[in-house]
């Protein structure tokens, strides 16, 4: 893959960077030595005298010493030509040229990556064996959890999982798509896509609207009118293919349940009423490739630990299940 | 006799280095030079051996990102006082240099002190100055071979003691050096221990005074801290000159000759190969070697002490005694760098003891500004991390304070290990009624539950959603 519209450019690159490298060199080369005009006998002595001095003088008695170098100092310089020139020969920088060692910062953070996974994976993979209760149980688990739900899943669900208008709270009972923890996983790797259907139309009327959100708020408990309720109640056939005839939901495609007082979008009539003849669209991201199956089933024993005692599901889980998977 | 004809000649633009052989020299700076050799490098090569609390007393783990420095436990957050560190070097820098000169060069920098250890090593194996002046002139024979290999061995040794030395202050030197020697030090070791062995061999044994020639960018700018007060090594020309050898019985005054009977010895113990008697130059490292040299030879032909000797330049010029240059010390500049460094000193000491080992941070959550709850409450989500520097655990309690009946919904009580920090969501609740809509302030505060009685606070926001 070029870097440049134009193979001109690698070419200029080049060329700059040698031209000045063994410019340097050059530089070197032609001011270690000064030839020096003399005459006769005194010639050595009369040379390095001239050679010391650049030659000009100002204000009268002013001049400009020339003393010569310390001699390693110039072989440093000459060895630091040399490393340029063979840094140039293994790395890029040359242009285009890719170096001998072929280095790139993509596969050096491919190596890091396989490093990381080499020293962590092992601990990951560990409790991918386990089953996702006896992980939940599991003290440093908890705490790796917990880090990586602060990390990944709290700019929605919020530092305390209490989630958000749209956005599910973690810590209840009350689970769209299903609470065990095999359906956790499942809905972290995959993703959740879930839709109420715009049913303003389908109903007809706003007061049709009106009168089945008030229906819906009666199913828990919560303050409605009763006599929309019951206009609403004829029209509810409408929305129990998702929501059940009982309203009490369908996890299989995850309708809530209406007839408990926890609200995703929010429990006012005008909410209500809003969801009903809107319609709403929730997304959970799928977090497979970008987690891995280890980090997510570490995650997901943490997420059903918020709303379940691990301690209390350990002592009733078959003993068999705590047996670490070979 | 050739004709004189005119031509090119070529001159080199650099020239080799002239090994100096410096004379061996005793007296008073002689002893306090090595007096500072020994106080640096027991402290040197001694500290990281101590321990303290389980560890290493003085341990700077860069990899754990905390600097142990005995009792004090330094992160990050705390580089201000490395700041307020390097100020305190800078300005006593200043001050000594403006009283004494060069005396950071002659006594004290590792330069100077590296390049005494293994000059001395030197002296131990090739003798003194006429016999290594002799031994460089001889062909290579097995004497030359066997002094020279085992001159190089012996800084080799020292050298590579002095670089496992310098990275146990980084890693646990026991560790170090136990990996050292079973030959199982990490690749990251190996190459920090052999670039500091290297660079002390380097230095101390090859470069020596080329580095306080070219190298060092101290001795470019000393001389701007000098003023004419600054006690420096001074050839005292007015009594030495015009200099002469002469039988110690002729009277030198009547011939007209100064003090400096011209054995050379001043110049041939210096280590920067100078010849102080054409005045301060920017070589000279204020060893004092001179004058040790210049006194012990006045000593054998019985003149006074001092032809050499630490004077300043008002007193050259104005002819001033002891007594006058003394009372030049304390001067304004003097006393300027003096009261300051105290106070700086006193600073650094007083807020480095008054630290609290307790740091919080408050973040709140973004995703939802505050939500309602039931009883009409206002519920605002943070994430408090705290920081326990000190190697104690602790048990501590967070409590919030600003609005009328504002409280944490989660737990009081937080646990934490000793150097370590924890994130810690928690949620607190204000009675919607009793706080303005919008933004309120809001402050956390952080107790030690133990008898430590510290307390932090943190400054936050509770938002009411209007």
């Amino acid at each position: 893959m070029a870097d440049f519209t134009n193979g001109f450019w690698d070419i200029y690159i080049a060329v700059l960077t040698l031209v000045g490298i063994l410019g340097c060199a050059v530089l070197l080369w032609s001011q270690s030595k000064q030839k020096v005009l003399v005459d006769g006998e005194k010639a050595t002595a009369d040379a390095t005298a001239k050679a010391l001095t650049t030659g000009h003088i100002w204000d009268e008695d002013l001049t400009e010493l020339n003393t010569p170098m310390p001699r390693w100092w110039m072989i440093l310089f000459y060895l630091t030509i040399v490393f340029g020139l063979v840094y140039l020969v293994l790395y890029p920088g040359l242009g285009s040229y890719a170096g001998k060692l072929h280095w790139q910062s993509s596969t050096a953070y491919q190596e890091e990556l396989k490093k990381a996974d080499a020293e962590y994976g092992p601990l990951f993979d560990k409790y991918l064996h386990q089953d996702l209760k006896v992980v939940a149980a599991d003290p440093q688990a908890h705490a790796i959890g917990e880090r990586l739900f602060l990390t990944y899943c709290s700019q929605c669900h919020g530092s305390d999982a209490r989630g958000n208008k749209g956005i599910p709270n973690l810590t209840d009972q009350d689970w769209l798509y299903g609470g065990e923890p095999e359906t956790i996983k499942t809905t972290i790797m995959n993703g959740r896509n879930g839709q109420m259907p715009v049913m303003g139309p389908v109903l007809g009327s706003d007061q049709a609207v009106t009168d089945v959100a008030n229906y819906v708020l009666s199913l828990s408990g919560s303050t409605h009118d009763p006599i929309r309720a019951v206009f609403g109640k004829e029209k509810f056939a409408n929305c129990a293919p998702c929501h059940g005839a009982d309203g009490k939901g369908n996890q299989a495609i995850g309708a809530p349940n209406l007839t408990d007082k926890i609200w995703l979008w929010g429990g006012s009539i005008d909410t209500v009423e809003t969801t009903i003849s809107k319609g709403r669209s929730n997304q959970m991201p799928a977090w497979k490739d970008f987690l891995g199956e280890a980090k997510v089933h570490v995650l997901a024993a943490y997420v059903w630990s918020l709303s379940n005692d691990p301690k209390a599901a350990a002592q009733t889980a078959a003993p068999a299940d705590n047996a670490p998977k070979q | 006799m050739s004709q004189p004809q005119p031509h090119i000649a070529v001159v080199k633009m650099y020239k080799a280095r002239e090994e100096i052989y410096p004379r061996e020299v005793s007296g008073r700076f002689s002893r306090l030079r090595w007096l500072c050799v020994w106080l640096t490098q027991l402290v040197f090569y001694g500290l990281p051996w101590l321990s303290w609390n389980g560890r290493q007393s003085v341990l700077f783990d860069l990899g754990a990102r905390k600097f142990y420095i005995f009792g004090l436990v330094l992160w990050p957050q705390d580089f201000i006082y490395l700041a307020a560190l390097l100020i305190i070097c800078a300005y006593s820098l200043f001050l000594f240099t403006a009283v004494a000169g060069r005396v950071w060069c002659g006594y004290a920098c590792p330069q100077t002190v590296y390049t005494e250890i293994f000059m001395w090593i030197e002296r131990r194996i090739e003798g003194t100055r006429s016999a290594r002046m002799r031994l460089a002139r001889q062909p290579w024979n097995v004497e030359k071979v066997a002094r020279k290999g085992g001159k190089h061995l012996a800084w080799t040794a020292l050298a590579l003691w002095t670089g496992l030395t310098f990275v146990g202050y980084f890693t646990p030197i026991q560790t170090l050096v136990h990996e050292a020697t079973g030959l199982t030090l990490g690749p990251w070791e190996w190459f920090w221990v052999i670039f500091y062995a290297f660079a002390t061999y380097g230095n101390a044994g090859w470069m020596r005074e080329q580095v306080c020639k070219y190298m060092c960018p101290y001795a470019r700018f000393q001389s701007a801290m000098f003023d004419k007060d600054t006690l420096i090594v001074t050839y005292d020309g007015v009594r030495g000159e015009p200099r002469g050898a002469l039988p110690k019985h002729e009277a030198r005054a009547e011939r007209g000759l100064g003090d400096c009977i011209d054995c050379s010895m001043c110049v041939q113990v210096c280590p920067t190969g100078i010849d102080i008697r054409k005045g301060l130059q920017y070589e000279c490292i204020g060893c004092a070697a001179c004058i040790d040299a210049c006194d012990s030879v006045m000593d054998k032909v019985g003149m006074r002490h001092g032809l050499i000797r630490y004077s300043t330049d008002h007193a050259m010029k104005q002819g001033w005694k002891f007594k006058q240059v003394r009372e030049r010390i304390f001067r304004p500049r003097v006393l300027v760098y003096t009261g300051l460094l105290v106070l700086i000193v006193a600073a650094f000491f007083t807020t480095l003891a008054m630290r609290t080992p307790l740091k919080l941070d408050v973040i709140r959550d973004r995703g939802s500004m505050g939500r309602e709850v039931e009883d009409g409450l206002i519920e605002n989500v943070y994430r408090l991390q705290i920081m326990n520097t000190a190697e104690t655990a602790r048990h501590l309690r967070i409590t919030v304070h600003g609005i009328d009946g504002i409280a944490l919904a989660t737990s009081n009580a937080i646990d934490i290990d000793g150097t370590t920090s924890r994130v810690v969501p928690v949620r607190v609740r204000a009675p919607g009624s009793r706080a303005n809509p919008g933004s309120n302030k809001i402050t956390f505060e952080l107790q030690s539950l133990d008898g430590a009685k510290l307390d932090v606070r943190e400054k936050a926001v509770f938002i009411v959603p209007r």
